[in-house]
């Protein structure tokens, strides 16, 4: 399979395939975050280059729709980064694979989205670089190119929540979650992280839920031993 | 408008400096065998979180409507077939959300 002109990128293929599904689903959710963002008075380019440079879905809804429902530009920032938040944790958990000088991390650490990491994940902790990268080069590609769509006037879409998209993205996850679902120790965190997102969902501002679930994971600082 | 790039312009560089706070700190060298053993269990809880908050949130609260018809026929299918297309797993719960819908079932 690896003809030589594309040797250079060969890398990319393993994400490739393990991300185009991902990448079909995020570029359909990407066409209406262009639309609301541009109904919201924000034109045509800043959701664009938003969609460029955050690259972070639910952060992005928020911010728009804050902005679009009148809200304080400190509503929708401290939305976004509470939302977006979980990217520290899960940057520390891609850290020890992304070598280079500082700014070469920096720059791969921006193709981490919940879906690049996730397909990245081999399920026993360790990150495939391959796959995180050529997923992330290809799941940027859909958001930006599905939010263009959205602002280009994708006006004659119907509602996202009539074509049942809202589900569409915990399905995602749970397709993402189950194959992490075959040791004890995974199982016990994911129900952990479960429990404590549904403990504070009714209180907490929409974010928190997911940064304080990532605790789940603490106990794993003594499981070290038993793992292979 | 200048509230909007305002607020791309925040939210993209905080969103920056999440993401590579990590990587640019640590990155390129092994990590604290604790740290490392925490870490390998972060995907399967933020997932969990994502799932659980997404088929059950609304504001203030959880509730129990057609999006969790959806994402349960599409658990039944992920749980039960371990190679099951992505996408077929993602159409399932938007279909079967979308027709529940158009029947009034669930709340």
């Amino acid at each position: 399979m690896r003809a030589p002109p594309f040797s250079l990128l060969s890398f990319l293929g393993p994400g490739f395939r393990r991300g185009w599904p991902l990448t079909v689903a995020v570029a359909a959710f990407g066409i209406p975050f262009g639309f609301l963002a541009r109904d919201a008075g924000m034109g045509p380019v800043a959701p664009v280059v938003m969609s460029a440079t955050t690259f972070a879905g639910s952060a992005q809804f928020a911010a728009v729709s804050i902005l679009g429902a009148g809200g304080t530009i400190a509503a929708a920032v401290g939305a976004a980064a509470l939302l977006n938040g979980r990217y520290v944790p899960i940057g520390l958990s891609v850290a020890s694979v992304l070598g280079g000088p500082w700014w070469r991390r920096a720059l791969l650490a921006q193709l981490v989205v919940d879906e690049s990491w996730a397909v990245a994940n081999r399920g026993d902790g360790r990150i495939d670089r391959d796959v995180l990268v050529g997923a992330g080069v290809l799941l940027w590609l859909g958001w930006v190119g599905g939010t263009l769509l959205g602002v280009l006037g994708a006006s004659v879409l119907p509602d996202p929540e009539t074509l049942g998209l809202d589900a569409a993205f915990p399905a995602l996850f749970l397709a993402l979650l189950a194959p992490q679902l075959r040791s004890r120790p995974n199982l016990a965190a994911a129900a952990g992280g479960a429990a404590i997102a549904l403990a504070l969902h009714p209180f907490a501002p929409a974010g928190v839920p997911i940064i304080a679930a990532a605790a789940a994971c603490l106990p794993g600082a003594f499981l070290r031993g038993e793992r292979s | 408008m200048t509230e909007g790039w305002v607020v791309v312009g925040l939210v993209g560089g905080l969103t920056v400096a999440f993401k590579a706070l990590g990587p640019v700190v640590l990155g390129g060298r092994p990590l604290p065998p604790a740290l490392t053993g925490a870490l390998a269990l972060l995907a399967p809880a933020v997932l969990a979180a994502l799932l659980v908050t997404q088929t059950f949130g609304a504001e203030g609260g959880l509730v129990l409507d057609e999006r969790a018809l959806g994402v349960g026929a599409a658990a039944v299918v992920a749980l039960t077939w371990r190679r099951a297309p992505t996408l077929l797993v993602i159409a399932l719960a938007a279909a079967v959300t979308a027709v529940a819908r158009l029947l009034g079932l669930g709340g």
